[in-house]
């Protein structure tokens, strides 16, 4: 059985998406000098970074499970990363 | 230190998961005014474990703990194998002994953690889901009288005493508040109780919760009833990168995931998306969830450190419980996290009750709550186990062991028409073949005597 791609997988949990906020904010100066970019498009498993084609770090915030992993691996500056608001982003019927 | 303006409430608990519940419901229970405030939709919509619960402690708290909690399964079983690419060798210990007293259960933590929070208002803590706290407020710790300036809080601990916390426009305030948000706890950092971990003190868990018939998971699990299977597995299931995989029984889905240390994972320069597929599409875990549905995606980052992560846990006006005190444990064959909340959760209620009765909610006041938390069991634990964490960053663990034992026991199964030698002499033998050297197999021996 082939697993599911992460897109996939992100369909079957539900999300309250914040349309008017990110939570993310990539440095893409420091992300890049410091090689934090691709460090956290490795680590993060739900795929909310991408590196485009010119070597900036795009962001899918609406994909975020919040566990905080990119924040962990990404140098001090590269990277803002807080919980959505109240009541937004990820909600588990699982756990 | 004497009290200043009159606070809202007498403890706000930051977090609806184990730790926050249990904390608020306890000090509820001890007649306190209690504000419980979650960012999550409900309780348990921002959580997530593996998740086997040591549920001994959590039964202490509520006595109809396993009967009345929307528990999943009761584990009688856990198997711990080493699993390399094409062969896998473990231990599989089932025991009818487990059931009954029951000593673990599998959770799913977005349908435990709201029956928690329900406990809490019944025992009367004000439950507030949906809102976001942003920071602690914070006094001068010196300001003796009602006019100290309220600030939000700064890089530097020092000096300062914490008052409330901040929601939005929103100022609420307390004796005392309870940091229960979770292993990233953003609280404690910016108030500078506690520091950024270093990459081997965190790993990240991936997990999906496959639906399956209940016939189904009883029948590929050997269980019986309610009975529930734990399956810890290392070597080739992380493609060598320190951590490994699990398999939980739920009652009608199986929790499957990987936890693989961040220093090892961005070392290897390994996506771990790729780790995590890896292991389900592996021949020997495969075949657990054929014909399952994906119900959810999830993912947590792990406290690893041990006792060294913990470190501080209170200052003035707040202490920090469960997952935001780093208190995680993994011994090789058990990973806690659960019962250890619950434990901090009950130490820290029983201190800050002591520290309300005598009007001294300081740094000092609160001391009961580290004293009491490392008299119990858990706090021991935390001890004995302090080790553990440095013997399993041992990188030997996870490709070449695994691949010894197997090679060991293939000479002792595989009679090919020559003549059989002793099984020390074929380990012998294995031992010159493999990449390991004898004294590597010392110093490991040793080094986990003395660890586990």
């Amino acid at each position: 059985m082939k697993p599911l791609s992460v897109p996939e997988r992100l369909a079957k949990n539900r999300f309250n998406l914040d349309e008017e906020e990110s939570h993310i904010e990539v440095n893409q100066e420091i992300a890049k000098a410091t090689g934090t970019g691709r460090a956290i498009v490795a680590c993060c498993p739900a795929h909310v970074y991408a590196e485009e084609p010119d070597g900036t770090i795009s962001v899918e915030y609406a994909a975020c499970l919040e566990c905080g992993t990119c924040l962990a691996v990404a140098a001090p500056g590269a990277l803002k990363w807080h919980y959505p608001r109240g009541g937004f982003g990820v909600q588990f019927r699982e756990g | 230190m004497t009290e200043t303006a009159e606070p809202d409430f007498d403890v706000i608990v930051v977090g609806a998961g184990i730790a926050g519940c249990v904390a608020a419901y306890q000090l509820a229970q001890q007649g306190r005014e209690v504000l419980l405030i979650e960012r999550g939709e409900a309780a348990g919509a921002k959580n997530l474990s593996g998740g086997v619960l040591y549920s001994r402690g959590i039964q202490e708290v509520f006595p109809g703990f396993l009967d009345e909690a929307p528990v999943e399964r009761r584990i009688t079983r856990n198997c711990v194998t080493f699993l390399n690419a094409t062969s896998s060798v473990g231990i599989d210990y089932q025991d009818t002994r487990l059931a009954d007293p029951v000593n673990a259960v599998t959770v799913l933590r977005a349908k435990l953690d709201p029956w928690l929070a329900e406990k809490c208002e019944e025992a009367g803590v004000t439950v507030m889901p949906g809102v976001r706290v942003d920071r602690v407020l914070t006094e001068d710790a010196r300001a003796s009288s009602a006019n100290g300036a309220v600030n939000g809080a700064g890089k530097d601990a020092g000096g300062r005493r914490v008052v409330g916390v901040q929601a939005g426009d929103d100022e609420l305030r307390s004796r005392v508040v309870v940091a229960a948000d979770g292993v990233n706890s953003f609280i404690a950092q910016d108030v500078g109780l506690r520091q950024k971990q270093p990459l081997n003190h965190l790993a990240v868990g991936v997990k999906s919760v496959v639906s399956l018939p209940q016939e189904t998971i009883e029948a590929r699990f050997n269980l019986t009833g309610d009975e529930g299977a734990a399956l810890a597995v290392v070597g080739d299931c992380t493609e060598g990168v320190g951590g490994g995989g699990f398999l939980y029984t739920n009652t009608d889905s199986v929790s499957v995931g990987v936890v693989v240390r961040l220093d090892d994972l961005t070392a290897q320069g390994k996506v771990v998306t790729d780790v995590f597929d890896h292991f389900l599409e592996h021949r020997y875990i495969a075949p657990y969830l054929e014909g399952g549905e994906l119900a959810e995606y999830g993912c947590h980052l792990v406290a690893e450190g041990g006792m060294k992560m913990v470190g501080e846990i209170a200052m003035d006006g707040m202490v920090v419980v469960g997952d935001a005190a780093g208190l995680t444990l993994n011994t090789g064959l058990t990973v806690r996290g659960m019962d250890l909340a619950v434990a901090s959760a009950v130490a820290a209620a029983e201190g800050i009750g002591a520290a309300l009765d005598s009007k001294d909610t300081s740094k000092a006041g609160l001391a009961g709550y580290r004293e009491k938390f490392f008299a119990s069991y858990a706090g021991q634990d935390m001890k004995t186990y302090a080790k553990a964490p440095a013997f399993l960053e041992r990188e030997r663990m996870y490709k070449q062991y695994g691949e010894l034992v197997a090679d060991v026991l293939y000479g002792a199964f595989s009679l090919d028409t020559q003549p059989r030698r002793h099984l020390l002499s074929v380990a012998r033998r294995a031992l010159a073949h493999s990449p390991l050297k004898m004294r590597q197999l010392v110093s490991d021996g040793i080094a986990g005597g003395r660890a586990l």
